[in-house]
């Protein structure tokens, strides 16, 4: 089969192969681009702000914040730099590596890719807000157990990230966990720990726990 | 005086166990306060203007409008008029404001001009490089007659890229000043007791007017030893400021300047009796760490002490920042070198590579037989003997092929002191100027500590991470665990002896006639004549006990020297070049090992970042500008959780690993994986990609060039 694709598109002088070797770099063909996290819903209330400082109240883990912050200021930056929350960490600050995940309205979104302005109004829930280390939430509770942490920079957007996850698909293969997680990366490696953690968060979180 | 070792296997409670890392609920969490999380009351946030250019001389710097606007608190000029940059992305003005956002602002308010310099950052291409010297030249045995009389010999070219540490938390720090002369520093590093003397020197204050405090650290990889320059900016502008400096690198310069692993390229010939026997070796290998040229040289040939053999390393210096040390010095690029020109051998034998390896384990120095039954367990749990093919035999689109490497580490134990102090309501804490950078360095003391007093987890307390605490080393070389556990140990018998001492006469018996048996004291040998933990801390008096003990110190506590063997089987789609992991496979020794759960985990850990500079990883510098182009997290490329394939690790354990002590782990386990990968490659496709990272494209130039079509 391969040799008669090569056939046909020799005759068009330009093979599959041969597009790739000479068309593209390889760093931007390995074709493992991770997938995003939905963004937040751009709102647009007409309403011009800035460029300077305007109060902002944000809704944070159940609890409502008022905030004096730049109309340019990510929630991320607003949440770590004048909240001091700052579970959701800063690492590519581009919407690659899903560190600062957090939930808004219940889907995860990158912190570092939504202004603070934008995110009033709606739920934010970050990884303070799933548990606390006297009282873990299952998904927490698993990590720990499956060790799928090292130096624990990417956890907390990774354990956002899984509560969402499983919030869509409370069931899940391991063949999908590694599809549904594909935003978030880690430098250590412990991707070894993360599928079984969340198998096994799945597991506990069945009986109306799901949303604890 | 206490015997200094190791309690028997039989007796431990703790060591040799899975246990889950203690500071997992503070890091799944988010309370887990790293470095970077640190906001001290009206501290600053700081931002840097970088250089664009690879090589320039700055003509004109006016910081003037930075310095008026709003906000700015300093500015602070590191390297002015007529300074000659050598690399993109290094340091020109550090500001610190009230905001990150002014900050920013300040940065694009500074004018500044350049003169452009050529510049060089191609250095596989050593021949036009402007400077480069010959780093190490040695040669054993008798090299010309061995090639003459090696029945059967290749050649081959290879290469490994430079590539980025990528640290998750990236280098910076924060800094508040008491008064003129006192800094306390929360920095991200591996080297908590080391820092404060680098500030000092710097600041030119007295080292102990400087705190260095790290509680959690995100990842270093040998990238995080120095206070670096920026450090000493941010200490500097917190003190023009009179106010805390928040100062962390913004992610391009953490990928272009805070990390880097020199490149390698190798041209290499080796030879060997037709029944596998090696005889021969000669490379002439090149490569750069930036600006301070390559930073030693790769250790060749790897692991196989070839017996007729002769090197040249050549160092090459080109327009970026310094390399720092990447996990293993050194070794990855030794490794992938070697073992890709000793699969080429040995297809052209016509052998298995196992067997090949196994017909030469006797050049593999004092641990042979350990790399023996390594190869053997390693084949097994791949189905290496069922599943290994002749080069290029697989049929249809996606070729699969399996491989195999094998590498060495020394992980000797650093120089660490603890101390160790005994309460009297029983609790035990340790104080140490180390540092977990996610090893599980914190778990590992306490399980120690938890053993020597025969007591729960939960009973005994570590501190960690601030410099005021006893010295420690810092955390490179894979020489932490050896250090920490064998310093807590013979603080923890010399706190226990002194608490033996205590209670001796309430117990009717000499001191040296008690030891400690399920979390009571007792006459040896004798459990009704004993008592509780608790009771027997009481009668220490009001005051604590405290004790120290330190590395090295007496009793055999640890080691250095270890091997280890990973094979990888991949598929390769011939089509479009990609190739993906099916599985990885890990054998790795490290003598008595504490943690059986966080040790895997460096193994796992380590195996994932192999298969990324396997296939991923490349710091990509453009020979026209002489910047780095992919500076950012898009394209400097990391696997995510399903790029890896199946992952198997199995730790060497038994007597003759147990009673070597304590060897250290970080390091060894990710020497090998890169290698093995692009063995498999070779095996699936039958033609050699001669480069890392085994990226479509390079691997469809190989096919060109022959293989499996």
């Amino acid at each position: 089969m391969a040799k008669e694709e090569m056939g046909e598109q020799a005759a068009s002088d330009l093979s599959r192969r041969d597009f790739l070797r000479g068309g593209a770099t390889g760093a931007l063909t390995t074709g493992l681009i991770a997938s995003v996290g939905s963004p937040a819903e751009a709102s647009s209330h007409g309403k011009v702000l800035g460029p300077g400082a305007v109060s902002a109240k944000l809704k944070i883990n159940g609890k409502v914040r008022a905030v004096e912050v730049e109309p340019r200021t990510t929630l991320l930056d607003a949440l770590r730099n004048r909240l001091d929350v700052t579970g959701a960490k800063r690492v590519c600050d581009r919407g690659t590596c899903g560190a600062c995940t957090v939930l808004l309205n219940g889907k995860p979104v990158y912190a570092c890719s939504v202004l603070a302005i934008e995110a009033q109004g709606q739920d934010i829930v970050t990884v303070e807000g799933l548990g606390s280390p006297g009282e873990l939430h299952p998904l927490q509770a698993a990590f720990i157990a499956n060790d799928a942490q090292q130096c624990g920079f990417c956890t907390p957007g990774f354990v956002v990230a899984c509560k969402a996850f499983l919030d869509g698909n409370p069931d899940p293969t391991l063949g999908e966990i590694q599809k549904g997680l594909g935003g978030n990366l880690c430098r250590c490696g412990t991707y070894a720990g993360i599928g079984p953690a969340v198998l096994e968060a799945a597991k506990a979180l069945k009986g109306g726990a799901r949303n604890a | 005086m206490p015997e200094y070792n190791w309690p028997e296997p039989s007796k431990r409670r703790h060591i040799g166990k899975r246990t889950s890392r203690l500071d997992g609920p503070d890091k799944t969490t988010g309370h887990a306060t790293y470095s970077y999380d640190v906001n001290r009351p009206g501290m600053l946030f700081a931002k840097i203007l970088t250089c664009p250019h690879a090589h320039a001389k700055i003509t004109k710097l006016d910081v003037s409008a930075a310095k008026s606007m709003a906000g700015v608190k300093s500015v602070r000029i590191t390297q002015d008029v007529g300074t000659e940059i050598q690399w993109e992305l290094d340091e020109i003005v550090a500001v610190a404001a009230t905001s990150e956002e002014v900050a920013d602002d300040a940065i694009r308010a500074i004018q500044i001009e350049y003169e452009l310099l050529p510049h060089f950052v191609t250095e596989e291409h050593k021949d036009k490089a402007p400077s480069s010297e010959v780093a190490k030249e040695e040669s054993t045995g008798d090299p010309d007659a061995a090639a003459a009389a090696a029945e059967v010999k290749i050649k081959g070219f290879y290469g490994i890229p430079a590539i980025s540490h990528c640290c998750m938390e990236p280098h910076g720090q924060v800094c508040e000043w008491e008064g003129q002369d006192q800094l306390t520093a929360w920095c991200s590093t591996q080297a908590v007791s080391g820092l404060p003397g680098q500030f000092a020197d710097k600041l030119e204050i007295p080292t102990s007017n400087v705190r260095v405090i790290t509680p959690y650290m995100g990842g270093g990889f040998g990238s995080k030893f120095s206070a670096d320059r920026w450090g000493i900016d941010c200490a500097e502008m917190a003190k023009e400021a009179q106010a805390p400096v928040k100062l962390f690198l913004e992610r391009n310069a953490e990928l272009a300047v805070a990390g880097d692993r020199p490149s390698a390229y190798a041209k290499i010939e080796v030879g060997a009796k037709k029944d596998g026997t090696l005889t021969y070796w000669s490379s002439e290998s090149w490569g750069s760490g930036g600006i301070a040229g390559s930073r030693g040289s790769p250790p060749l040939p790897y692991v196989v002490e070839v017996p007729n053999r002769r090197q040249k390393h050549i160092s090459v210096v080109t327009n970026s920042a310094t390399a720092r040390a990447w996990r293993a010095p050194n070794h990855p690029q030794a490794c992938f070198l070697t073992m890709s020109a000793l699969e080429d051998l040995a297809a052209a034998l016509k052998m298995e590579p196992l067997d090949f390896f196994l017909k030469n384990v006797g050049l593999m120095g004092e641990r042979s037989d350990i790399y023996e039954s390594e190869l053997q367990k390693c084949a097994d749990l791949i189905g290496w003997k069922q599943r290994w093919h002749p080069r290029g035999e697989g049929k249809g689109p996606i070729k699969q092929g399996l491989g195999l490497a094998l590498h060495t580490w020394g992980g000797r134990a650093h120089n660490s002191n603890c101390e160790v102090t005994v309460y009297p309501d029983g609790n035990v804490e340790a104080k140490l100027g180390s540092q977990d950078l996610g090893t599980g360095t914190k778990t590992v003391i306490a399980m120690v500590l938890a053993e020597t007093f025969g007591l729960g987890l939960d009973d005994v307390k570590v501190h960690i991470g601030d410099s005021r605490y006893p010295a420690s080393g810092g955390s490179g070389g894979s020489t932490t665990v050896g250090g920490v556990s064998s310093s807590t140990r013979r603080a923890a018998l010399n706190a226990l002896a002194q608490v033996f001492e205590k209670v001796a006469p309430g117990l009717d018996a000499a001191a040296d006639q008690l030891e400690i048996e399920n979390g009571a004291i007792q006459v040896k040998g004798t459990p009704d004549r004993s008592l509780s933990w608790r009771k027997a801390a009481a009668r220490i008096g009001p005051t604590p006990i405290t004790a120290s003990g330190k590395n090295p110190g007496p009793g055999k506590l640890n080691d250095s020297g270890v091997g280890g063997v990973q094979m990888a089987d991949v598929s390769v789609d011939v089509e479009t070049g990609v190739v993906k992991i099916n599985q990885l496979v890990a054998v790795q020794d490290c003598g008595l090992i504490i943690d059986l759960k966080t040790a895997e985990s460096q193994v796992y850990g380590a195996l994932i970042m192999g298969a990324s500079y396997a296939l991923m990883e490349e710091k990509i510098l453009d020979p026209v500008s002489g910047r780095m182009l992919n500076a950012d997290m898009e394209f400097y490329k990391l696997p995510g959780i399903g790029d890896v394939g199946k992952l198997e690790v199995h730790m060497m354990t038994g007597e003759r690993h147990d009673k070597r002590g304590v060897i250290g782990l970080g390091e060894p386990p990710v020497i090998s994986t890169g290698a093995a990968i692009s063995n498999a490659v070779a095996n699936a496709i039958g033609v050699r990609v001669p480069y890392l990272p085994l990226t479509p494209d390079r691997v469809l130039d190989a096919l060109a060039k022959g293989g499996a079509a």
